[in-house]
C-alpha cells in the first residue's frame, strides 16, 4: 500500500516536471521563448520543445493565414466620387521576432495597425483611379499594388506578410444610389417608350400594307368588272344592231310605242289631247276623215 | 491536478522549497516530509508484498485504458488529420484508426461532403448600374490538411473571397449582360476567380460550382423594368392586333373583289341575254310585219295608244270651235294626281271624281261654249 502510494507520487512528480519543462508547438503555431523577459529563441517550429521551468516563458502565436475584416470606409475616386468600400486583408506572421516586438504578440494590435494601413493604401490607390477602373478591370492591378506596398512597410515593421488585400464591396453612398436608380429608371422608360413606338410603327406598317392590298384588290376587281360590263354592252349592242338593221324604221316605230306605254303608265300623268289626232279620228266621225 | 493541491501547486518541490513561507504551509511541508520518510522506511514493512503485486497491475490497467482511448473511427466521408506532438504526422482515410491519446491530436474533416453557401447582395456593374444577385457556392474540402492547418476560419474566408470575386466579375460586365445573357458566364468566371483566391490562401477548399440563382434589378427600379417587359408585350400585342386587322380585311377585300367580278359577269350575261331576247322578239315580230305591214302597224299603234290612254289621266280639249282662253289648273291637277298616286288606292276614285267636278265647274262657269269630254 505504501509502495503504491509512493510510486503514484513519483509519477505525479514526473508529470509535473514534464509539464513545466516540456511544451508543444502545434502545426498551426509559431512561438518565441523569453528568459526572464529577454527573447532568447524566435520562430520556434512545431513539435516538442524543452524550456527551463520558471525562468522561461513561451508565447505562441497563430501562424495560419488570418483575416483583417476592415470596417466599410468612404473613399474618393479621382473624379471625386465617393464610394463606400468594404475590404479585407489576408495576412500571416512571417517574422515572429519582429511581430512580438512590434505588437507584444497581441493579435488585436496587429489587426488594427494592419487595418489602418490597408485603408490608407486603398485611399491612395482609389484617389488615383476612376470609378470605372476601380469597379471593373483594374481591380486586380489595384490589389496587387496595395499588397506589394503593404508588404514593403509591414514586413519590416510588424513582421507580417500580407497575402492578399481584396475589396469585398464597393457601394455608392445612399444619395448617389438613389440617383443611379433614377437614371436606371429613366433608361428603362426610354426603352419602354421605344418598344411601344416600335410596336405602333410595326402595327401601322402592317395595317397600311393591308389597306394597300385591299385597295389594289378592289381596284383590280373594279377594272375587271368594268371590262366585263363593257364587253357585255358591246356584245348586246352588236346583237341589237344586227336585229334592228333589218328595218330601222319599224324598229323606231315599235320602240316608240313601247316607250309611250312605259312613260304613261301612271294615273297621275295628265294628258291634254286634241281630238284631231290619228287615234281619235273615228271619234269625230265614222269615216275617219 | 489533485496531487498538486495539498502542496499548493508546483511550489513544494520547486524553487520555494527552502524559503520561508506562511506557517500553515510549513506545517504541511513537514507533514509531507514525514510521509516521504515513512514510505522509505515502510518498504521493508508488512505492506510491501501487497504493493509490489498491485503496482504493475495498476500500470497495465492504465496503459490498457489509455490504449483503448486511442481508438476512433473515421467515416467514409471524412479524413483525419493527425498532429503528433504538434507536428503534422499523417492524413488518414476511413476505417478504424488508432492514435496514442495525449501525444497525437486528431482533427476529422468531412471532405467528400458537398457544402453550400448562399449569398445575396446589391452590386455595381460595369456601366455603373446597380444589380441584385443571389448565388450559391457549392464546394468541398479537397485538402483536409490545408483546410485544418493553413488558414483560420476557412469558411469565412470563402465568404469574403466569394463577395470579392463576384463583385469583380459583375463589375466587369454590363447590366444587360448580368441580367439576361451572361448569367452562366458570370457563374463560371466567379468560380474561377474564387478558386484562384482560395488557392492563394491555401485553404484546401475546392469550388465545385457556382449557381447564380437570381440576377435582377433592385426593388427601387423594379417597376421600370417590369414596364419594359410590359412594353415588349405591348409591342407584340400591337403587332398581333394589326396582323389580325390585316388578316381580317384582306380576305374580305378578296371576297368583295370576287363579288364585283361576279356581278360584272352576271351583268354581261344579263345584257347579252336581254339583247338576244329582245332582238329575237323584234325579228319574230318583223317577220310577221313584213307579211302585212299596214295592218300590223295599225294594230300595234292602236294597241299601244289604247294602253297609254288607259293608264293616264287625260283631258280631251277641242279647241277648234273657239279661241277663248282656256284655263286649266294644270299644276293642281298634277299635284292631285301625284298625291293620289302616293296615297292608298282606296281614296283614289273619290279624289279623281272631286278633281273632275272642280274642273267641270270651272269649265262650265268660264268657258260656256266649250264642250268637254271626260273619261276615266
Amino acid at each position: 500500500m505504501n509502495n503504491l502510494l509512493k510510486s503514484v507520487i513519483v509519477v505525479a512528480v514526473l508529470l509535473m516536471v514534464a509539464s513545466s519543462t516540456l511544451y508543444v508547438v502545434s502545426e498551426t503555431e509559431r512561438g518565441v521563448k523569453l528568459r526572464f523577459g529577454r527573447l532568447i529563441e524566435a520562430d520556434i517550429q512545431p513539435g516538442l520543445h524543452i524550456k527551463m521551468p520558471f525562468a522561461d516563458d513561451v508565447r505562441l502565436f497563430d501562424a495560419r493565414v488570418l483575416t483583417v475584416d476592415a470596417q466599410p470606409a468612404s473613399f474618393f475616386t479621382v473624379e471625386k466620387k465617393r464610394l463606400i468600400v468594404d475590404s479585407y486583408a489576408k495576412w500571416r506572421i512571417s517574422n515572429v521576432e519582429t511581430y512580438y516586438k512590434a505588437t507584444g504578440g497581441v493579435e488585436t494590435v496587429a489587426r488594427n495597425r494592419l487595418a489602418n494601413r490597408v485603408n490608407n493604401g486603398l485611399r491612395n490607390q482609389f484617389g488615383t483611379r476612376t470609378l470605372h477602373e476601380v469597379v471593373s478591370g483594374e481591380r486586380d492591378a489595384l490589389m496587387e499594388d496595395i499588397t506589394s506596398d503593404l508588404n514593403e512597410s509591414v514586413l519590416g515593421s510588424l513582421g507580417i506578410e500580407v497575402v492578399d488585400v481584396r475589396v469585398k464591396r464597393i457601394d455608392l453612398p445612399q444619395e448617389v444610389s438613389s440617383q443611379v436608380f433614377r437614371r436606371m429608371t429613366a433608361e428603362r422608360e426610354k426603352e419602354a417608350t421605344e418598344l411601344r413606338s416600335t410596336g405602333k410603327e410595326k402595327a401601322e406598317r402592317i395595317r397600311a400594307s393591308a389597306d394597300r392590298e385591299r385597295t389594289i384588290e378592289l381596284a383590280n376587281a373594279y377594272r375587271d368588272a368594268e371590262q366585263l360590263r363593257g364587253t357585255g354592252d358591246a356584245e348586246a349592242a352588236g346583237i341589237y344592231a344586227d336585229a334592228y338593221q333589218q328595218d330601222p324604221e319599224f324598229y323606231s316605230f315599235v320602240r316608240s310605242l313601247n316607250a309611250y306605254k312605259n312613260s304613261f303608265s301612271n294615273k297621275g300623268d295628265v294628258m291634254l289631247v286634241a281630238p284631231d289626232s290619228d287615234f281619235f279620228k273615228y271619234l269625230q266621225n265614222q269615216d275617219g276623215k | 491536478m489533485a496531487w498538486n493541491e495539498p502542496g499548493g501547486g508546483k511550489d513544494p518541490w520547486g524553487g520555494k522549497r527552502g524559503n520561508d513561507g506562511p506557517p500553515d504551509l510549513d506545517e504541511a511541508l513537514n507533514q509531507l516530509k514525514k510521509k516521504f520518510s515513512s514510505f522509505g522506511g515502510g518498504s521493508n514493512g508488512s505492506g510491501a508484498p501487497d504493493g509490489k503485486n498491485l503496482l504493475p497491475i495498476v500500470v497495465v490497467v492504465l496503459l490498457v485504458l489509455w490504449g483503448l482511448m486511442g481508438f476512433y473511427q473515421v467515416d467514409e466521408k471524412e479524413q483525419a488529420v493527425v498532429l503528433r506532438l504538434g507536428k503534422y504526422h499523417d492524413t488518414l482515410g476511413s476505417g478504424l484508426q488508432w492514435n496514442p491519446k495525449l501525444i497525437d491530436k486528431v482533427y476529422t474533416v468531412r471532405v467528400t461532403e458537398e457544402r453550400q453557401y448562399s449569398a445575396r447582395g446589391l452590386m455595381l456593374t460595369q456601366d455603373e448600374n446597380i444589380v441584385e444577385i443571389s448565388l450559391t457556392v457549392q464546394y468541398n474540402i479537397e485538402d483536409a490538411k490545408a483546410f485544418v492547418l493553413n488558414i483560420r476560419d476557412p469558411e469565412t474566408s470563402l465568404k469574403h473571397a466569394t463577395d470579392s470575386a463576384l463583385r469583380h466579375v459583375v463589375g466587369s460586365t454590363g447590366l444587360d449582360g448580368v441580367i439576361s445573357t451572361g448569367r452562366e458566364q458570370i457563374a463560371i468566371s466567379t468560380a474561377e476567380k474564387l478558386q484562384i483566391l482560395l488557392n492563394n490562401y491555401r485553404s484546401g477548399i475546392n469550388v465545385v460550382k457556382i449557381n447564380i440563382e437570381e440576377a435582377r434589378p433592385p426593388n427601387e427600379v423594379k417597376s421600370a423594368y417590369d414596364d419594359v417587359i410590359k412594353a415588349r408585350e405591348d409591342l407584340e400585342r400591337l403587332v398581333n392586333e394589326a396582323q389580325s386587322y390585316s388578316n381580317g380585311i384582306i380576305p374580305e377585300a378578296r371576297g368583295a373583289a370576287q363579288r364585283m367580278r361576279e356581278e360584272a359577269g352576271a351583268y354581261k350575261s344579263q345584257v347579252v341575254s336581254k339583247a338576244e331576247g329582245e332582238a329575237q322578239r323584234f325579228t319574230n315580230l318583223y317577220i310577221e310585219y313584213a307579211k302585212a305591214p299596214k295592218v300590223t302597224r295599225d294594230r300595234l299603234y292602236i294597241d299601244a295608244v289604247e294602253k297609254v290612254m288607259m293608264n293616264s289621266t287625260k283631258i280631251l280639249v277641242d279647241t277648234e270651235s273657239g279661241n277663248n282662253m282656256l284655263y286649266l289648273p294644270l299644276d293642281k291637277l298634277i299635284q292631285e294626281g301625284s298625291q293620289s298616286k302616293l296615297r292608298s288606292d282606296e281614296g283614289n276614285g273619290q279624289m279623281i271624281d272631286r278633281i273632275t267636278n272642280q274642273v267641270l265647274e270651272k269649265l262650265q262657269r268660264n268657258v260656256e261654249p266649250t264642250s268637254m269630254e271626260r273619261r276615266r
